[in-house]
Parts: structure tokens; C-alpha cells; sequence
């Protein structure tokens, strides 16, 4: 076994341990050709029927199923602008595996072959060796530089918008999210066209969140009173899911979620749909010619500001009180005391929410919408409230 | 020098034996003995059962958590308990596990005996140090039935300005922690540079004396940033004055700066003492030489003084500048050259080597090879453009699991049962504790390697409810979860079970060469009976395996005279080289050496006898 060719036989495990790396790199590297069967669209499918027929096409979009199945490594890749990471990632994935086998597989041999046995005694072997040593000092050295030099590359391609780019503004607040088109409406869903460069103009109103869009690989962290930004190129139409990826408290894990109030169960989350060529343009087109009474515009605003995330219209309490037949009670105080619920207190609750803030609800947990609603607006979710009776 | 004598007057002398089990002694007065200890010994087993105590509870949410996921949607409780267990799991083990874990406990009971030092330098300092940490311990446990945490343990503002939970009370505790984590720095940096004995230079040291070093380097110098960012938070809290709030003109991602200031060398704080441990049990296990001595030793330090440099890479997406990333990811590579050298130095000591399955040599060779995934993969998070995409995402949290708990925790687990039959006097039975190991291995891959691909499939961190597609990979973490917990849970009760079922431990049970070895087991009060003899640190020629788990030194090396500079003549015990060839002969020499009996108590602290 142990041969007295003393150059050749540590040479030799270290051989068989590179082969053995390469193949089993390869091997894992491979998975990337295998597609991954994911069928999912269980609970959107069960949500789908209860959904009243009259919604718009684009809500409709939006109520699809997701569906972004790729690889085994990855969801499908629908950013323009980041291409390239998914390269580096295979590729480093492919050099770790390689590394990562070799060095197991020298552990494995050594532990194997010089195991304690009767007979057996470690044999004197140098305690340190110079070429070897510079050898895996340069090397790693070198790699890094490479793995540096690309993954710089690939980032600022990806943090740097082109000059033309479909611009919507971005406001997350706890626990959901509001797109701003340039038609100056507000949706809870994040809709784009395909194939042209967007950019997100973000900003949000109480904490950290980020914004997370796993087939588009991107993300960027949303800070309160500061704008960042994100931009993309989506190339394929779908309907994909819109992550915060930031902790952000309570319903984090749900941001933008809905509830549905026939079914008396939270729907899906906030989706990100892109539109085939013209839809946005539509899109754009039917949403900023408006014109509800204000009962029903008020009951679009409950869904697109996320009140819903914190205000049932069944009388179930969530984060906040519910708002089914309130209006026109006498709201009990924190302070003590009562004041009748009529449209001066909405009106105060929604620019400064503490003022007169009600026991058993935290008083900082609602954003102030000072700023953020029209007048029209106002007496929209004013009439929405008071038809809850 | 003078504190000889001091030692003799503050020392707990009434005491003969550390452990004082058996000392005839009323309970009361027992207790009080080792509640106002100054032995170190007696204060790194208090903080031993502390952390244990604390990787219990933190066990306990990290399968709570695990369990919640079991499932999309709820499984076992809502959202805020969900956020309240991730947030404990984490500040528990980061605070009262890891960081204190190696240094202060082991470190503290095994690093005075390493250098043949009878205590640290600072005993008082040293009780201050573990009584900070109760403190705080108990009120970061205490903030529980106060409506518990719910902020992560990262404690990012502005969330943890607006949360309606005990962010003070955590904070404060924090504060307190960090300063048992400064005593404790202090005190090994002193007791390294002061207590060494003569003819012990600084390349004789053994490994783990470099690393606890390289780490208290960090605990003394990062530590009291962490304290400050704290503070500010604290204040920022309660009287509103606008440094971190963005609505009164502050700045969140300051915070986010001035925490990871701290807490990633934190991360180093973690993982620098489970390489030195790791460096010593794989050169003894192995029988060899450790494999380039000075460059584990010097690498420790470095990795020590390049964690400063590379904090922004835990914000790549958080808004900072575009040349800030560029920068940090440049140094964030220049952490892993290092780290990738220490791993070869590790696999070549194995080479050519007589290598001993025991239990400590299987958590190492596991810690070998989950080290290795847990370096690997932060290549991908130091990658700027694929950090976009998994940034948050479960890729990060399996890759700091792989670091801080697949590295970290199993080099803890494997030191502890190195040394437990030094400091408890007791073997542990080896079959349980090996399929533990095994246990433990198996169940953090099954745990944490799904997460992975969880991650790069885009499932973001700090989830209560997810998408469906990710179920199953979520179920195979939470069984692996189960595993791990429990063969922990069996390895720790097996320890403990030693101390009724143990057989005795003899001087040397695993022929180490480091001066703890020459030291009874478990040591006498001030450590030795006989002031210890350096040898040559990591050179196995001398000693011989008289019977199971028992070596001892026979023969003197004839072959190399030079290296014999170092020793003290007149106080080597030599043996006839005949007795060598008769190993397969039960030993001559008497088993009660090793028992430490009351005639053990006549002892003098040793290092002060080489003048």
C-alpha cells in the first residue's frame, strides 16, 4: 500500500480527489437543465371562483395563479437586466462544488487510510511545505479577484437604470404596498409592461421594507423618508409573486395580502403582473378615467391603501377596529371618555392617527395619510364607512 | 513576583478541590463557595451551565420556529409569537450561546491550565465578567412574559423605535453583555501576554491560546461600539432625539452601520475560537504535527483585524453608495483567503496521520466539512450581483447557520467533550456521544442544505407564512431540526450523566501535549501539584497509549537533542526507553496519581517557579 515511490503517492490522492470534484460539479451543475414540475395554484384556484365575475381584465391578471417554476435551483429568470447574476451564481455553484468534493474526498481518503489500526503509526511528514503552501494562498487569491471583478460588473449593470424607463412610485407602509402610475392611480398590485425598462421610485412610510422580486432577481430596501430605487426589464408576461424582504413586524410574511370579505378568508398576496405588449398602456389608459360614486371609490381606496390589512368590514377585530357599524357610535378613547364617530373623527383618524386613538390598539401601528388623499378621496372612504351599517 | 502571595490571600483556599464535591462542607457554605469563587475554573463552569441552560431555550424556539414552518399559514401560533420566537432564538444564541460559548467557558476553565498559569490574570474581573453576563442573561429572558421581543436580534431601527415590545429592557441587557464580553477580552489578553511561563515564547503557545487571543483583540476593541449603538437606540427611544427615526431627521441605516461595526467581527468573535479549538484536536487525534502552525496562528489574528473592514456587506441592498459596495465586497473576499488556507492546513495535518475516531475527532471531522459549505457559500453573498437576489433571503440564513452554528456549535460540542474528562475528572460513554456526533452532523445538513436551495428559489428570511411551492423543502429542514435538537439534547445529557456514571479520567486521556494534560483531572485548585514541564507543542514522538484513553510520557527524544532547549532537566520524568516496548502491560505507575485526594492541596501556583 504504502509504496516506497514517496514523490508520487501524495500526488496521487490529489489527483483522484480534482477528478472527483470536477464530476460531481458537473453532475450538480447539471441540474439546471432539469426543470422543476411545480404545481401550485391550489389556493389561488380555490380563491378564483369566489372572486366576483365583475372585477376589471387587469384585476382578473392579477388573480392568476402564479406561476414561476424554472429550475432546481432557481424560479424562471424574467429580468433583462440581470441575466448575468444567474451566470455567476452557476458558476461559482460549479467552483464550490468543486471544492467543496475535493476536500471532502481527501478527508474521507485520510481518515480511511491512515485510521488508527494495530500496526499502524503516523509517519513523520513535513509540518509545513513552502510550493504547497504558496500554491493555496495564490490560488484562492486569484479566483476571488475574478469572482470580484465579474460580480462588480454584473452589479452595476444592474443598479444602473437606462435614461428612458417607465417610472411608478413606490410607497410600502406596514402591511402593504401602493404603486403610483404616471396616470396618477394608485394600485395595490404592481403592474408593468414587458419588455421595456422600469424603474421604481421607492419610498416608504413608517419602517424598513424592501421590495423583492424573486424572478426578477432584484431587491432594494425601502427607507422611510428617502427614495431608493430599482430597475428592471421584464421579458416574459405572467402574473409573479412580490416579496418584502425586509422584516417589517406583524404581517410581514403577507405584505399586501387581501381579504376577501364573502369568503371571509385572506386571499393572495401583492403580485407583480407583467402586461403583453399594449396591456399597460390599456392598463393605464382605464384606470386613470375614473369616475365612481364615492361609496364605491371609497371601497376601492379600502383595498388599494392596505387599510384592509388592519380594518375588518365584518366586525372582526384585526391590528385596528373593525369599521362595520361604527359609524355614528360613540368611540371609546384611550384617554378616557367617548366622542361620537362621524365624519370629522374618520377625517382626524386618517390625517393624525393618534389623536384619539381607542384602547387595546397600538396607537403608532397606523400611517398618517396626511397628504396622501384627495378630498375626494376622503369623502369616498367617509361614504364607504358609513355604508357599512 | 508579588502575585504569589496576593493569589494565596484572595484565593479560595479553603477550598482543596475545584469541583469541591466531596470537601465535607455544609451546603450553604458550599454554594457560597461557588458563588463568590475566584477560581477561574469554579466561574467557567458557572458560565458552562449558563450557556448550556441557554442553548436549551434557544433550542427550544429554534424548533418552535421550525415547527411554525411546518406548514404555510399557521401551524402552531400567529404572527407575533412567530416573530417573538425567531427574535429570541436569535438574540439568545448570538448573545448568551456563541459569544460567550468557547471564550468565556471553555476558554476560561482550560486557557490558565494551558499555560501552566494557576488562574487569569484578573480573577476578580473575571466574577464581575460572568455575574454581567447572569444579569443580563436574565433580563434578556425576562423580556418574555413582558410581551418578549419582537424585533429580530438585529434590532433595525426604525421598527425597533415603533415596536410596542420591550425593546429597552433587551437593549440594556445587550449593553450588559457586552461588557462581561469586554471583562472577559481583558482579562485572556493579560493573562496571554503576562502568564506564559519562561521558556513558553509565543510560537510555543498552542493554537487555541492564539485564537482566544485573536478574539479578545475583537471583544475588547468592537464590544464597546456595540455598547454605543445601543446606548443611542436607548435614547433614541425614549427621549425621541432623532438620530436613527427618519421621521425627526435621523438616519435607520446609520444604525445598520454602527450595529454591524460590531457585529460582524462578532461573527469572528464566534468562529476564531472554534478554529483554535479545532486546530488543537485534529493535530492530536491525528498524531501529527499541526500543519503550518504559524500561519493558523497568524491567520487567527488576521482574520481578527480584517472583520473590521468588512461590515457593509450585510447592507448591500440597503441603500449604501455603490463605491461603499464595490469596497466592501473587494475586502469581504480578502476574509476568505485566510480561511480557505486554514481548511488545507487542517486536511494536510490528516495526512500520513494515525487518526482516532473519538468523539472530539468526529465533531472536528464534521466541523471540517460544514465549514467548508459555510465558507464556500459566502462567496456567492460576497458576489455583489447574485447577493441582489439572495440577499435575505433563506440562502443568508443557511449560510450563517453553516457558520455560526454548523462551525461554531459543533466546535463547542467537540471541545467540551475534549476537555470534559480534564475538567470534570470523568470519562462520558463514548458510544453514545459518537452517535450523537453523527446526530448532530446528519441533522444540521438535513436542517440547513434545503434552506439553501429554499433560498435561491427566493423564499425571503423571517417568514411566518410562505408559498406552497416551498413546503416541502420546509419539512425536511424541521425534521433535520428534530434531529439535530435531540442528538444535542442526548450528547449534553450523556456529559452530565458522566458524573454518576463516569469512570475516572486519567492525567492524559487523549495524549495531548498542551501543558492542561500534565494537570490532574479535573485540576487541583490552583491547577498543578507540580509546576508542569513544556514540551515541544504538537509533537506526539514521546507519548504512548499505556491502555485505553490513557498516555503517558515515556521515553526522552533521543533523536532530536535541540529540541530538548526548552525543558526543565532536573523535573522531566524520564522512564526506561525497556518500559516502551511493554505497553501492552497494565502501567506500573499508580492510578491514584490521578485522583486529586486532600494531599493535593499543598500546591503552589507553578508559572512563578521557573525564575
Amino acid at each position: 500500500m504504502t509504496s516506497p515511490r514517496k514523490h508520487r503517492s501524495p500526488l496521487r490522492p490529489i489527483v483522484v480527489a480534482l477528478f472527483t470534484a470536477a464530476l460531481s460539479s458537473a453532475v450538480v451543475v447539471g441540474l439546471f437543465g432539469v426543470p422543476r414540475a411545480t404545481a401550485q395554484p391550489a389556493p389561488a384556484a380555490a380563491a378564483a371562483p369566489a372572486a366576483p365575475a365583475g372585477l376589471p381584465w387587469y384585476e382578473e391578471l392579477a388573480n392568476k395563479p402564479i406561476e414561476e417554476s424554472g429550475n432546481f435551483w432557481f424560479p424562471k429568470a424574467v429580468n433583462k437586466a440581470t441575466d448575468s447574476s444567474d451566470m455567476m451564481f452557476i458558476a461559482v455553484l460549479a467552483l464550490s462544488i468543486f471544492f467543496f468534493s475535493a476536500i471532502t474526498f481527501l478527508v474521507i481518503y485520510f481518515v480511511w487510510k491512515y485510521r488508527h489500526r494495530p500496526g499502524h503509526k503516523a509517519e513523520p511528514s513535513p509540518a509545513h511545505h513552502d510550493v504547497m503552501e504558496i500554491t493555496w494562498t495564490i490560488l484562492p487569491t486569484i479566483i476571488v479577484v475574478f469572482l470580484f471583478y465579474y460580480g462588480w460588473r454584473s452589479y452595476i449593470h444592474i443598479v444602473t437604470p437606462p435614461q428612458k424607463a417607465v417610472e411608478v412610485n413606490v410607497r410600502a407602509k406596514q402591511w402593504s404596498w401602493s404603486f403610483t402610475h404616471s396616470n396618477g392611480y394608485s394600485d395595490s398590485d404592481l403592474h408593468v409592461p414587458v419588455d421595456t425598462p422600469v424603474r421604481l421610485v421607492m419610498t416608504s412610510d413608517d419602517v424598513l421594507h424592501a421590495f423583492y422580486v424573486p424572478v426578477l432577481r432584484t431587491k432594494q430596501d425601502i427607507i422611510p423618508r428617502r427614495y431608493t430605487y430599482v430597475w428592471f426589464q421584464a421579458t416574459k408576461p405572467g402574473t409573479y409573486s412580490l416579496h418584502c424582504a425586509e422584516y417589517c413586524g406583524t404581517d410581514h410574511s403577507q405584505m399586501g395580502r387581501k381579504y376577501d370579505d364573502k369568503t371571509k378568508s385572506w386571499g393572495r398576496r401583492a403580485v407583480i403582473v407583467v402586461h403583453e405588449k399594449g396591456g399597460y398602456e390599456r392598463y393605464l389608459a382605464e384606470t386613470g378615467a375614473s369616475n365612481d360614486p364615492p361609496e364605491v371609490l371609497g371601497r376601492k381606496l379600502y383595498d388599494k391603501k392596505g387599510c384592509t390589512s388592519c380594518h375588518s368590514v365584518d366586525g372582526s377585530t384585526r391590528v385596528g377596529p373593525s369599521f362595520k357599524g361604527t359609524f355614528g357610535q360613540p368611540v371609546p378613547l384611550q384617554s378616557g371618555g367617548t366622542v361620537p364617530m362621524d365624519e370629522n373623527y374618520i377625517r382626524e383618524s386618517l390625517m393624525v392617527p393618534s389623536a384619539k386613538a381607542r384602547p387595546g390598539f397600538p396607537a403608532t401601528a397606523m400611517p398618517s395619510f396626511s397628504g396622501q388623499l384627495k378630498e375626494k378621496e376622503i369623502e369616498g372612504l367617509i361614504a364607504f364607512i358609513k355604508s357599512l351599517q | 513576583m508579588a502575585t504569589t502571595q496576593t493569589k494565596h490571600q484572595d484565593g479560595p483556599e479553603n477550598e482543596p478541590d475545584f469541583l469541591s464535591i466531596h470537601d465535607g462542607k455544609p451546603l450553604g457554605q458550599r454554594i457560597v463557595g461557588w458563588l463568590t469563587t475566584l477560581d477561574h475554573k469554579r466561574i467557567g463552569m458557572m458560565y458552562l451551565y449558563g450557556i448550556l441552560i441557554s442553548l436549551i431555550v434557544g433550542g427550544v424556539f429554534a424548533l418552535l420556529v421550525r415547527t411554525e414552518l411546518w406548514s404555510t399559514g399557521k401551524t402552531l401560533v400567529e404572527q407575533n409569537t412567530y416573530n417573538k420566537f425567531f427574535t429570541l432564538h436569535g438574540a439568545v444564541m448570538v448573545f448568551l450561546v456563541i459569544i460567550p460559548g468557547l471564550p468565556a467557558a471553555l476558554g476560561n476553565i482550560i486557557l490558565p491550565v494551558q499555560l501552566g498559569a494557576p488562574d487569569v490574570a484578573f480573577p476578580r474581573l473575571n466574577l464581575a465578567s460572568f455575574y454581567l453576563w447572569l444579569i443580563g442573561a436574565l433580563m434578556l429572558v425576562i423580556a418574555i412574559p413582558f410581551g418578549g421581543l419582537d424585533t429580530g436580534w438585529t434590532l433595525y431601527t426604525p421598527y425597533s423605535l415603533k415596536t410596542q415590545t420591550p425593546v429597552l429592557v433587551a437593549v440594556l441587557a445587550v449593553f450588559i453583555l457586552g461588557f462581561s464580553s469586554i471583562f472577559t477580552g481583558l482579562n485572556m489578553l493579560v493573562t496571554i501576554h503576562k502568564f506564559r511561563p519562561q521558556g513558553m515564547g509565543w510560537f510555543q503557545l498552542p493554537l487555541n491560546a492564539w485564537a482566544i487571543y485573536a478574539t479578545a483583540i475583537m471583544q475588547v476593541l468592537a464590544t464597546p461600539v456595540l455598547g454605543i449603538t445601543v446606548g443611542l437606540l436607548a435614547v433614541e427611544r425614549f427621549a425621541h432625539i432623532g438620530i436613527f427615526n427618519p421621521q425627526l431627521g435621523g438616519d435607520p441605516v446609520l444604525f445598520q452601520h454602527f450595529f454591524w461595526f460590531y457585529s460582524h467581527p462578532a461573527v469572528y468573535i464566534m468562529i476564531i475560537p472554534a478554529m483554535g479549538v479545532i486546530s488543537e484536536m485534529i493535530s492530536v487525534f491525528s498524531r501529527k504535527p499541526i500543519f503550518g502552525y504559524r500561519f493558523i496562528a497568524y491567520s487567527s489574528v488576521s482574520l481578527a483585524l480584517l472583520s473590521f473592514l468588512v461590515w457593509g456587506h450585510h447592507m448591500f441592498v440597503s441603500g449604501q453608495s455603490r463605491l461603499a459596495n464595490m469596497v466592501f465586497s473587494a475586502l469581504t473576499f480578502s476574509v476568505g483567503i485566510p480561511s480557505a488556507i486554514k481548511v488545507f492546513n487542517w486536511v494536510s495535518t490528516l495526512y500520513k496521520g494515525d487518526i482516532r475516531l473519538k468523539t472530539p475527532m468526529i465533531y472536528v471531522l464534521a466541523f471540517l466539512l460544514i465549514f467548508t459549505i459555510g465558507g464556500l457559500t459566502g462567496l456567492f453573498l460576497g458576489i455583489l450581483s447574485v447577493d441582489v437576489h439572495l440577499h435575505d433571503t433563506y440562502f443568508v440564513v443557511a449560510h450563517f447557520h453553516y457558520v455560526m452554528m454548523g462551525s461554531t456549535l459543533v466546535a463547542f460540542l467537540a471541545a467540551l467533550h475534549y476537555w470534559w474528562p480534564k475538567f470534570t475528572g470523568r470519562m462520558y460513554t463514548e458510544s453514545i456521544a459518537r452517535m450523537c456526533a453523527i446526530g448532530v452532523f446528519f441533522g444540521f445538513n438535513a436542517t440547513f442544505l434545503p434552506q439553501f436551495i429554499l433560498g435561491s428559489r427566493g423564499m425571503p428570511r423571517r417568514y411566518w407564512d410562505y408559498d406552497p411551492q416551498y413546503t416541502t423543502l420546509h419539512q425536511i429542514s424541521t425534521i433535520g431540526a428534530f434531529v439535530l435538537g435531540i442528538s444535542m439534547f442526548v450528547a449534553v445529557i450523556n456529559l452530565i450523566m458522566s458524573w454518576w456514571n463516569g469512570k475516572r479520567a486519567p492525567r492524559n486521556p487523549w495524549g495531548g501535549t498542551s501543558l492542561e494534560w500534565q494537570a490532574p483531572s479535573p485540576p487541583t485548585l490552583y491547577n498543578f501539584e507540580k509546576p508542569p514541564v513544556i514540551h515541544e507543542i504538537y509533537n506526539y514522538d514521546d507519548l504512548v497509549e499505556v491502555e485505553e484513553d490513557r498516555w503517558e510520557r515515556r521515553a526522552p527524544i533521543a533523536v532530536e537533542p535541540s529540541k530538548l532547549k526548552v525543558e526543565d532537566a532536573h523535573t522531566r520524568e524520564t522512564v526506561p526507553v525497556e518500559k516502551v516496548e511493554a505497553t501492552a502491560a497494565p502501567s506500573s505507575s499508580a492510578p491514584g496519581d490521578d485522583e486529586p485526594g486532600p494531599t493535593a492541596t499543598a500546591v503552589e501556583p507553578s508559572s512563578e517557579d521557573d525564575k
